[in-house]
């Protein structure tokens, strides 16, 4: 084959500087995860200082899976969803109403039933967890139809119809839709007989599991077929049905995995509460703190989600303590957005990303590769939107 | 009988009150191609400046329009320059934070100047009411439509009689051919974005006199005012004109026919089968494909 | 048989009418070159072929088989590559990754394994090293120049081996030296039995190319033939000059 002759190849010391820098970089991110989730298991157990610090752990690990959740649809394909709450709602409700009907967990007087599983010996406290999975799959059911709809329109009007959806689902379980609700009351669960500093323990659990089961789908999806699909979906849609894509499967797909983990989440936490009801399981802030999250750890990464919930949702909780729902917490809250979104666009992974491979590049000597004839002038990686990329530097 | 006609009519009446509102939202919209989240919050915000006027300084709720009008103009503008217009990439997604996260603020100073206690706008024209037919209509309503039809039809002047106007429309068209001919489209975003809330203020002001409203009123309002210019087609004036009519006609016959919990229920869920077949609203551009 | 016709095919958009009963054919094995003044209809009728756009009347058909306003994935599927005059890449995905896209597996296996296994990879770094980028592999397309962004394009489709590929004004802003590159690619691949069809203005690309020139003009064809015919023909000339 004729290579392009004016072509400069980089010379072999550098292209293997730039091979085993990044073989480094992934055995010490391998090495990193590894010890985050020795430190995950551990914190609270023997690293949280009290309960209280234990509880706003058990939030952040739940918006960090769910913004991992929501970012592989909506990062992953372009499309924001603001309606997500619809799925953690149902999750709740979906948990709740399983346990009331199949008389699932401690009741309120105490001494519930065990739960025989197969050849499992599961103590009632720990029977409604069994049934989350379950409460994902009906979110998830309910995400087909929803989903089959919203996705026949595009950009904007999509992110107006899921805010719709959020509504219509928030005022239906408000007039205890089927009977099922309990309307404006709120649905009782069963309430474990555990007491503190343990009882934090087995949701915190709960909720890190998740995220971990979040986290290998969102990594394993990136480095398919089928998520190369989703991102070509989210840089030129028609272009990417032209090229053989199923666009309309693709999305439909991704939108009901990530409603499964967030359905999930809204079980555990249903649980976790004792006792739900309308404007907290379908929370209008729900999705916008979750979006908030994702952008500011870099949508379309697999570790910002994360990132932004470990930031944001201490700093929340901690604001709603000490300040309670007051105007101070919304002013501070408001303009904690405003600066995120103003100074850090892209999200932080990518931007020290951006950094990184600046500091890479100028070390290795790797700013001719780029150029041919006509490139002279725009030598250096100039970094434009730079999602993750395939090999390499991938967090 | 009577009161479905008494429903039409109250419906046509408040519908032309939310048409104020979504105005202003699909004008912004189709012009700069932003979402403003924080029109609910905006609108809430002019029924409180209403309300300080009238409860403080015992000025009529009209007449205190000429003085809230210009300051949410004002506001607006300021909003623009400082928050939607150093958003250079993906506009929209972002504007969506950055308004939300101006409605909360307004909602949380609110919030502290005004306490969350429910209030309500007082008048002699929102008690008395004119016997219409068979039913007694409050002449708020009258007013309040009448004040509509006076803005939007200044507004109509506005975008089709004036040089701004015609300036406003080509940015709404194609920005990027407007700034070629020489059209100074970040000027005309300013003023289109004061405008919008400008308009808030009225519509404010007149919500504040049908419902008792406090700060947390905002999140209703938007999901109501989104629906509309979905429906409608977005940016298109005509289809947020349309569109408040109609969905606040249905909600007050469903409500008056059914029961009125169910009311706003159907106003969603309309929406959804209308776009299962018709994506673009009523009279808004089928979002085709590039090239 | 014809590889690709296009029979009595009309489109208007609002008042203007882009395409007026405009029939092509495109032989099998040839390098078929479409050129026109601007306006005349040539992105139309590629979009009507490939299925971005639907036709108010007429057909389309594909070696004898009828595809009038088959969906583009469709298009694509039966042997149909385009490029677009304003190159269509995916800018936020690696060169590499650009590939594989194009690249699609029917079955679920395939959907789910990682994209990087060793077949594909091969093949698209073969097609990478055809059209000469391959040290861009790692690079977001989007960085890349205007000109490599088009090399990128002709790539991709290349990867679902094509029978036929549109191609929209590929020497449009390109320099000299990558103008006589693609003009070789495009050679190449013609020897080894892939049809085209090329939109140009520029004509030297399309004389020194081309084995038949098809003229638009207003959205229907006014000449059709050899390069010398179609340079000398008047009513060409007439249509170029605006008179």
């Amino acid at each position: 084959m004729k290579t392009f002759k004016s072509l400069r190849l980089p010379a072999p010391e550098a292209v293997d500087q730039a091979g085993s820098a990044r073989v480094a970089i992934k055995i010490l991110k391998i090495v990193g995860l590894l010890a985050l989730l020795v430190v995950a298991l551990l914190f609270p157990q023997q690293l949280s200082p009290d309960t209280a610090t234990t509880g706003i752990a058990v939030y952040t690990l739940m918006f960090a899976a769910a913004a991992t959740a929501w970012n592989i649809f909506a990062g992953y394909t372009g499309y924001i969803a603001l309606g997500h709450a619809v799925f953690f709602g149902s999750g709740a409700y979906a948990l709740g109403v399983m346990c009331k009907a199949w008389h699932i967990g401690n009741s309120l007087l105490g001494g519930g039933a065990d739960l025989s599983l197969l050849f499992l010996h599961i103590p009632a406290d720990y029977a409604p967890f069994v049934l989350v999975p379950l409460a994902g799959v009906i979110a998830s059911l309910i995400a087909v139809p929803l989903g089959w709809i919203a996705l026949r329109t595009r950009r904007h009007t999509f992110i107006v119809i899921t805010i719709a959806m959020f509504f219509v689902f928030q005022l239906l379980a408000e007039n205890n839709i089927a009977n099922l609700t309990n309307g404006q009351s709120g649905l009782e669960f069963p309430i474990p007989s555990w007491t503190y500093p343990f009882f934090n323990f087995p949701f915190y659990y709960a909720m890190l599991a998740i995220l971990v089961l979040a986290l290998a789908a969102s990594w394993w999806i990136r480095h398919s077929k089928y998520g190369l699909g989703l991102l070509a979906i989210r840089d030129d849609e028609d272009r990417a049905l032209g090229l053989g894509v199923k666009t309309e499967t693709s999305k439909l797909v991704a939108f009901v995995i990530s409603a499964f983990f967030v359905g999930m989440l809204g079980g555990v936490w249903g649980y976790f509460q004792g006792s739900i009801a309308p404007p907290f399981a379908f929370d209008a802030l729900f999705d916008v703190i979750v979006a908030l999250m994702a952008f500011m750890g870099g949508l379309g990464t697999l570790a910002g989600p994360i990132v932004g919930a470990l930031i944001l949702e201490p700093t929340r909780q901690y604001f709603t303590l000490y300040y309670g729902a007051s105007g101070y917490y919304l002013i501070i809250y408001g303009a904690l957005f405003l600066v995120i979104v103003l100074l850090l666009p892209e999200g932080i992974i990518p931007t020290l990303r951006k950094w990184g491979s600046w500091w890479f590049a100028s070390r290795a000597n790797l700013k001719h590769i780029a150029s041919d004839t006509e490139e002279l002038d725009q030598a250096g990686p100039v970094v434009v939107d730079q999602a993750e990329t395939g090999e390499g530097v991938n967090l | 009988m009577t009161i479905y006609i008494e429903a039409i009519v109250t419906g046509l009446l408040s519908g032309g009150v939310y048409a104020l509102m979504a105005s202003g939202l699909t004008l912004i919209f189709g012009v700069m191609e932003i979402i403003n989240i924080a029109q609910g919050a905006l609108v809430v915000l002019g029924a409180y400046l209403s309300y300080a006027l009238q409860h403080y300084f015992h000025i009529d709720l009209f007449l205190g329009l000429l003085l809230t009008m210009p300051l949410m103009f004002v506001f607006g503008v300021l909003i623009e320059w400082a928050f939607i217009r150093p958003l250079k990439r993906e506009r929209t997604m972002f504007s969506i934070l950055v308004t939300f996260a101006i409605a909360l603020i307004i909602e949380g100073v609110l919030g502290l100047i005004f306490t969350t206690n429910l209030v309500t706008l007082h008048a002699w024209y929102i008690t008395a009411s004119i016997p219409v037919g068979g039913f007694y209509l409050p002449y708020i309503y009258v007013f309040g439509f009448a004040l509509s039809v006076i803005l939007l039809g200044g507004l109509y002047w506005l975008l089709y009689r004036t040089e701004f106007g015609k300036s406003l429309r080509a940015s709404m068209q194609n920005r990027t051919a407007a700034e070629l001919i020489g059209i100074n489209v970040e000027r005309v975003s300013a003023i289109t974005f004061g405008i919008g809330i400008a308009l808030t203020a009225a519509g404010g002001m007149a919500f504040g006199t049908t419902v008792p409203f406090n700060p947390g009123s905002s999140y209703d309002l938007i999901s109501r005012l989104l629906v509309v210019i979905v429906l409608g087609g977005m940016g298109s004036l005509r289809g947020a004109l349309v569109a408040s009519l109609a969905l606040l006609v249905i909600e007050d016959v469903t409500s008056v026919a059914w029961s009125p919990v169910w009311a706003s229920t159907v106003f969603f869920v309309l929406l959804v089968l209308l776009l299962i077949f018709r994506p673009q609203g009523l009279f808004g551009q089928r979002e085709g494909r590039k090239q | 048989m014809s590889m690709l016709e296009a029979r009595g095919v009309s489109k208007a958009f609002g008042g203007i009418h882009a395409l007026d009963a405009c029939s092509i054919t495109v032989e099998q094995g040839t390098i078929s070159g479409l050129i026109g003044p601007n306006g005349s209809g040539k992105t139309t009728l590629f979009n009507v072929i490939t299925g971005y756009e639907s036709v108010d009347t007429g057909t389309i058909s594909f070696q004898g088989t009828a595809i009038t306003n088959a969906p583009p994935d469709k298009v694509f599927r039966l042997g149909i590559g385009r490029t677009f005059q304003l190159t269509r890449i995916f800018p936020r995905l690696t060169v590499l990754e650009n590939m594989h896209v194009a690249a699609q597996r029917r079955d679920f296996k395939g959907l789910l394994s990682r994209w990087s296994s060793s077949h594909e990879q091969q093949r698209a770094l073969e097609l990478l090293d055809f059209v000469g980028i391959t040290s861009l592999k790692n690079m977001p397309a989007a960085n890349l120049s205007y000109g490599q962004k088009k090399l990128l394009e002709f790539a991709f489709i290349l990867i679902a081996e094509p029978q036929v590929i549109l191609l929209d004004e590929p020497a449009g802003g390109v320099n000299p030296t990558m103008i006589h590159h693609l003009a070789d690619r495009i050679r190449t691949l013609n020897q080894r039995g892939v049809t085209f069809l090329v939109v140009e203005h520029n004509m030297e690309f399309v004389m020194g190319l081309c084995d038949t020139v098809t003229v638009l003009h207003r959205g229907t064809k006014i000449a059709e033939g050899t390069p010398e015919t179609v340079r000398n023909n008047p009513a060409v000339l007439e249509a170029y000059l605006g008179v």
